[in-house]
């Protein structure tokens, strides 16, 4: 196996839900140590929503409790206890970066923010991140990344001029947050190469999410204009848009980007009669009838599944794409080629997928080896082996409810 | 002048030749301090083409696009498909520490600008590739654009309204986007290897991948429960075990100035629970919702309530929205912990007062335009190695004189030769 980034960098997780867990995650697939802490007592929201395995609910059955922990070691503790915090804080004298996630104060009234983490780890790394920041007047707004999507704007901007602002099923900015926390804890870990010093990140979910509408923002700074729903349409392009296939619900992405590929595009639909019209000849009489030329498409790629769609313009150079249901995303060739889903045996779940990085490594691929971990299973490990904790300390722990087991579960999920 | 002092990446130099697809990966990489230059064809990038343009002229130093995606940048022209051209390349690539590329899968390689070419030139570049699909696979060499990297990757299934088609985001593009800051990411962790190591290598950034993750467990509800999660519109659907259907709960809803997306319920999640009982006692002290006054939201189960009445609960809970302006509703689920939000547009994320407050906005200035225009800023923040906009994005061959000239050597009447000849 070949030598993995970050062999040797510790991590103290105490992050949950979606977008603390994917910069402990990353850092884990590239060889890690990282340790997630949780209690029985307050679960992870992800480890309580669906899909459980077999539909049973159970704090260790949830594949969206699972997502964002690969490669992970998990431990159980109550942060609320003081005995915990001691424990805590020892995990932090450990650790190279510790991960925040948790509301504002939250964890400075358990003695673990930055402040009290550089005291006795005066190197430490150390990112808080929430949905709007460690301040400013709304910084105690209680939500989780769709409040976020409706905030920034993405609901919105999603759907059609005639109808209401959408869910995005997707907490956006959850998948965007985390790249740039490990872009800085990286950053700050080579620093603390040359310098010895440590690094507090702050984060707000709701600033990182708006990087993805910067060209928007500008246009109504400059223009005063304000980007609002538009279906599929493109400002330039033509055709641009989905359409229906063959088969149940099935659709087509198709973008013609230039005349050459009108051209071709013309030629692979078998040169209908419409493709000949004069209104259709030139982008701007094609933007100007777009409607009737999204039918007359529609009429075309409804004899055709989505792949085969796909493959005739692909191989005439038009873009052209399936809209991808999650179901032909697991059996996409392509992302079978590079290995997107690795599927590893969970003690509960059973085998199932875990993401893979959006990028590929020549020399140093990521090692994928662990599933994510079942609430507190690495106690004895970490316990003992990375914490030093006696076998009688632990039962202790035990025994005084410090380190919470399944009893201490909630009964509903 | 950023210093590797005061930046995370100071010190060291990106040759970004990307198109759209790549532009925010330099971006990133520039706005943590490092010392970008963008390559562009002579005459400049075609996606300078790509607006929306300043005050609508169009023209290729007035795409907001093309602003928005390359601050922190300098500027040259190179035609790397000239012998000449690729010589300067190489003599660059020298210099620097990354390119960064999004060219067809091959089309380096064809020029001898491949990794293997490059590593010759600068043992310990790292390389960073962004293309649709990856550099190999089945779909190496297929076309793509932001509609379609969205449709390839899931989310546009994942988008839209029920009964019509899947939507792409209509601030676009997104799957560019996406593509660009895994690059960054891909970039910095091979940048990490090789401070350690001195070995650079080559990052292989896909862009369906890049979207693929974006898509919250929408792959595993398939994958566990063989359904596929698609556009619900302003309804969002709890995928239940059989037998029980889908509950659908309209999560987005009318209030009386607009739109706001708002939860009820609770159950296991502690955070929900602590909401519905906020607004409930919020809305009691007027009257209203009474009938869930000391509710044990903690026995609010989803996973067994009927349709029917998941609708009665919603509408009552509805009713209440409805008589409320947005900025009331999110004034109050800000001070009572309500996990309510409004559904903003553009012109309202402006004038937030969180952003406001935490100075979120960047002043950039552009002096050939005579203004300074505000752009988001930090996607995070630090304080002793702050992000910053270094400069607004470059115009065409803006840094020549400084790169070609004052750094590689060329004097005037080089230069002018290598332009007659499409060089630069």
């Amino acid at each position: 196996m070949a030598r993995q980034v970050f062999e040797g960098i510790k991590v103290a997780d105490f992050t949950w839900a979606a977008v603390g867990p994917q910069v402990g995650r990353e850092l884990a697939e590239h060889g890690a140590t990282v340790v997630r802490v949780e209690s029985h007592r307050r679960l992870d929201p992800v480890r309580t929503f669906a899909p459980f395995r077999d539909g049973v609910p159970g704090v260790n059955r949830s594949a969206f409790g699972t997502e964002y922990n690969t490669n992970k070691y998990g431990i159980s503790l109550d942060l609320n206890k003081p005995k915990a915090q001691e424990v805590a804080r020892r995990l932090v004298t450990w650790a190279d970066i510790v991960g925040d996630s948790m509301t504002p104060g939250t964890m400075a009234r358990l003695g673990l923010d930055y402040g009290s983490c550089r005291r006795i780890n005066p190197s430490v790394i150390y990112f808080s991140t929430t949905q709007q920041g460690q301040y400013g007047p709304h910084r105690d707004f209680q939500g989780v990344g769709h409040h976020v999507n409706a905030i920034a704007g993405f609901s919105e901007c999603t759907g059609w001029p005639d109808s209401d602002p959408t869910m995005v099923f997707p907490a956006y900015s959850d998948f965007i947050s985390p790249w740039y926390l490990l872009i800085a804890v990286m950053g700050a870990l080579l620093r603390r190469r040359k310098t010895g010093e440590g690094m507090y990140i702050e984060q707000a979910q709701l600033e990182a999410g708006l990087t993805f509408l910067a060209p928007h923002v500008l246009d109504y700074m400059v223009n005063k204009r304000v980007v609002t729903r538009g279906g599929n349409r493109d400002r330039y392009m033509s055709p641009h848009g989905v359409y229906p296939c063959r088969g149940a619900d099935r659709w087509v992405a198709i973008a013609v980007t230039n005349d050459k590929q009108w051209q071709r595009f013309c030629n692979m639909t078998g040169d209908p009669e419409w493709a000949g019209d004069p209104r259709f000849n030139s982008v701007i009489g094609r933007k100007e009838n777009e409607d009737e030329l999204d039918g007359l498409i529609g009429e075309w790629t409804k004899n055709y599944t989505p792949e085969q769609v796909m493959t005739i313009l692909q191989d005439a150079g038009v873009p052209a794409g399936v809209v991808q249901t999650s179901e032909d995303l697991l059996n996409d060739p392509q992302l079978k080629h590079r290995q997107h889903f690795r599927v590893l045996d969970h003690p509960e779940i059973g085998p199932h997928s875990y993401h893979a990085p959006a990028y590929r490594l020549s020399q140093t691929p990521c090692d994928m080896k662990r599933p994510a971990p079942c609430l507190g299973q690495h106690n004895d490990y970490v316990y003992k082996e990375i914490l030093g904790f006696s076998d009688d300390e632990i039962a202790d722990m035990l025994v005084e409810g410090v380190i919470t087991t399944d009893a201490d579960a909630p009964t509903k999920m | 002048m950023v210093t590797e002092h005061d930046s995370l990446l100071g010190g060291y130099r990106v040759l970004d030749l990307t198109d759209e697809k790549g532009h925010l990966c330099g971006k990133v990489l520039g706005d943590f301090g490092a010392d970008v230059i963008k390559v562009e064809k002579p005459g400049g990038d075609p996606s300078r083409n790509i607006g929306p343009f300043y005050k609508d002229i169009p023209h290729p130093e007035k795409s907001l696009f093309w602003f928005s995606t390359n601050t922190s940048k300098r500027g040259i022209t190179l035609n790397i498909e000239t012998l000449d051209g690729r010589e300067i390349l190489r003599r660059l690539v020298e210099t620097a520490d990354f390119v960064v590329e999004s060219f067809q899968p091959g089309y380096m390689d064809d020029l001898g600008l491949g990794y293997s070419e490059l590593k010759k030139a600068k043992p310990g570049i790292i390389v960073t590739s962004i293309t649709p699909f990856g550099q190999t696979g089945p779909y190496a060499r297929y076309q793509s654009t932001d509609l379609v990297g969205c449709a390839m990757g899931g989310l546009a299934r994942l988008l839209g309204d029920l009964g019509r088609p899947p939507v792409r985001m209509s601030c676009d593009p997104q799957a560019y986007l996406h593509a660009g800051l895994q690059g960054a990411l891909g970039s910095v962790v091979a940048h990490y290897h090789r401070e350690l190591t001195g070995e650079g290598q080559h990052v292989d950034v896909s862009m369906q991948e890049a979207v693929t993750l974006a898509l919250m467990h929408a792959v595993e509800i398939y994958e566990i429960m063989k359904v596929n999660v698609i556009g619900m519109g302003q309804f969002f659907v709890s995928v239940r075990p059989a037998p029980q259907p889908p509950l659908f709960t309209r999560l987005i809803m009318p209030c009386k100035d607009g739109y706001v997306f708002a939860t009820f319920g609770g159950g296991g999640f502690g955070g929900q629970v602590q909401s519905s009982r906020a607004l409930v006692e919020w809305a009691n002290e007027q009257g209203m919702l009474m009938e869930f006054k000391d509710s044990d939201f903690t026995q609010w189960d989803a996973s067994t309530l009927s349709q029917e009445e998941s609708d009665r609960r919603w509408a009552v809970f509805g009713d209440f929205v409805n008589t409320k302006t947005r900025s009331e509703l999110y004034e109050q689920a800000v001070k009572r912990g309500i996990m309510l939000a409004p559904c903003n547009t553009i012109e309202d994320i402006t004038r937030n007062a969180q952003l406001e407050a935490r100075g979120f906005w960047e002043k950039v200035e552009h002096r050939e335009l005579g203004e300074t225009i505000t752009y988001p800023g930090a996607p995070l923040k630090i304080k002793e190695t702050p992000w910053r906009i270094q400069r607004r994005a470059p115009l065409i061959g803006e840094h020549n004189d400084e790169v070609y000239g004052e750094e590689l050597g060329f004097s005037r009447e080089e230069m002018a030769v290598l332009k007659a000849r499409g060089v630069v």
